[in-house]
């Protein structure tokens, strides 16, 4: 390392995003505690570990291929032009995806010295930063389709989502160079599209294809309501994901660089945090307009909702969520009224999708994540209209066409690929629980032997009395 | 022309205040935050008072309480 101050800044980075890892880790506490107490007692273990296993499951191919496609896929529109990009530092077999001290080793493959003077310390913590926000994708979607879908089915959705759709989107437009943010303007400063709006376009291809669970829907088509069967559980599961948002919000940033560093159009010497697209910021600004659209949210979902828990505490995420395209740059009043007005609107499409089309999403995940995320890149658009997209030359500026078009790409990256494996999935038999298991619940074989477990123990004890 | 009134980020940091949209409104949306913050109280006291009414309503024989209560 180049002097003190390069080797405290770079080790002041790795610690900063080593800390989001560890808060963002939250989000999947939240979203295991907040599935459990939805589900009906009879799904429990089921439901816990069709969503638990997502987060290996998803780490292991992030580390073989999902880290890669990030850095690989900026170029486009799409795959058809630019070509891949060389990307060494991220090949699961590179000496800087492990242990290294930024030299190089006489004959170490595929290592450079400007590669290593960047990356030998910040690859793993930007690869776990990353990696959260792959899992946070895939859990999305695990919610919706509980107590009745195969576990294995939403494992394969998982790594696809996961590991490669996010991070490819992540590519296109959330990357400096990626080409939506040059050609488009695309701007999602806190992934309300790159990982909410497909991850909620992903969760409604999946229910399509696998229906409503069993009572869902009265003969005459219209919809019965399955409550929580612990309310408690589920408010401590949102509280939870409000938590590791701080951490998803504060990963989400570059915490300090300089000008020189990012090599844009900035001039002077002052030293910045950035966004993900390295144009200034700071996390004084995300915390105002995090809390506020997370009030925002919760106020307006409480009217909406008459001040149904539930739903009050997933319109604050979904307050979140619509304001996060932008909050980057928001006025805090902007930030709470965005995150007041668009989580009414989904909650109202929620039941209207729900009643029109037949779908039955157990915890509002294609309303709160897919509808909010679209919603919320769709509005960025208009209110950050005309602002620089980039701190580097030639790139669009933010325009609602541009936002308008990426909302739909990303709603639309989830949707269609999920939609097509899922059909897949299913002519194999292997989307579905049988109407049987649905009935006696995902958990029967091992609520048995527990039971028999139980009565045994149970039983061996009492002989023992004397 | 931009919503912010930047064009481009080749500027000098230390140069540059505030980057939100709609610089010079803030009076009209600090009353715009006020105006929603009292009407969410006023919009939740109408809802509370009619689902009060509706707990009123209800259980006139008090079996439904006494139940209640034997719950905890």
């Amino acid at each position: 390392m180049e002097g003190n101050l390069n080797a405290l800044t770079t080790i002041f980075t790795e610690f900063y995003y080593w800390v989001t890892i560890v808060m963002m880790f939250l989000i999947h506490v939240g979203f295991c505690t907040y599935e459990v107490g939805v589900s009906r007692r009879r799904n429990h273990l089921k439901t816990l570990m069709k969503n638990a296993m997502a987060i290996p499951l998803v780490t292991v191919t992030f580390y073989l291929f999902g880290w890669w496609i990030y850095f690989a896929f900026p170029n486009g529109p799409g795959f058809v032009s630019g070509g891949l990009i060389t990307a060494h530092f991220a090949e699961p077999w590179n000496p800087l995806m492990a242990t290294h001290l930024s030299g190089v080793n006489p004959g170490e493959p595929g290592v450079t010295a400007a590669d290593a003077a960047i990356w030998h310390r910040l690859n793993g913590v930007f690869w776990g930063a990353f990696l959260l926000f792959s899992i946070t994708t895939a859990s999305i979607i695990s919610g919706s389709i509980i107590e009745r879908a195969r576990s294995g089915a939403f494992w394969i959705i998982a790594v696809l989502i996961g590991s490669v759709l996010w991070i490819l989107d992540a590519a296109w437009g959330w990357h400096p160079q990626g080409w939506m943010v040059k050609l488009w303007g695309y701007h999602d400063a806190y992934a309300s599209g790159v990982v909410h709006a497909i991850a909620g376009g992903a969760a409604l291809a999946f229910l399509i294809v696998l229906g409503p669970r069993i009572g869902k829907f009265r003969p005459d088509g219209t919809p019965r309501d399955i409550p929580p069967h612990n309310v408690w559980l589920v408010t401590i599961g949102l509280f939870l994901i409000y938590t590791g948002f701080w951490g998803f919000y504060a990963a989400c940033n570059i915490p300090i660089i300089s000008p020189a560093a990012i090599a844009g159009q900035i001039t002077g010497d002052t030293w910045t945090a950035t966004n993900i697209y390295l144009a200034p910021t700071s996390l004084s600004a995300i915390t105002f307009n995090f809390l506020m659209s997370l009030s925002g949210g919760m106020m307006g979902g409480y009217i909406v909702s008459k001040g149904d828990p539930y739903w009050t505490f997933s319109m604050g995420l979904c307050g979140i969520i619509s304001a996060s395209a932008g909050n980057d740059l928001y006025h805090p009043i902007q930030a709470m009224l965005i995150g007041a007005i668009v989580p009414a609107i989904c909650y109202k499409l929620h039941y209207y999708v729900e009643r029109r089309f037949k779908i039955d999403d157990a915890v509002g995940a294609v309303a709160v994540h897919g509808y909010g995320g679209f919603l919320g890149v769709v509005v960025a658009g208009f209110m950050l209209w005309g602002q620089p997209s980039s701190p580097y030359e030639g790139f669009a500026h933010i325009n609602p066409l541009g936002n308008f078009a990426g909302a739909v790409l990303m709603f639309g990256l989830g949707f269609i690929p999920t939609w097509i494996a899922c059909r897949i999935l299913n002519s194999m038999n292997l989307l579905r629980v049988p109407e049987k298991v649905e009935l006696e619940g995902v958990d029967f074989a091992l609520n048995h032997a527990f039971m028999a477990s139980v009565s045994e123990v149970g039983a061996a004890e009492k002989a023992m009395i004397k | 022309m931009s919503t912010n009134g930047m064009e481009s980020w080749a500027v000098d940091l230390k140069d540059i205040g505030a980057i939100y949209p709609f610089q010079g409104l803030e009076v009209l949306m600090v009353i715009i935050g006020f105006v929603f913050w009292i009407a969410w109280h006023v919009i939740q006291t109408r809802h509370e008072n009619a689902e009060i009414e509706a707990d009123m309503a209800a259980d006139r024989s008090g079996d439904e309480t006494r139940e209640a209560i034997d719950r905890y």
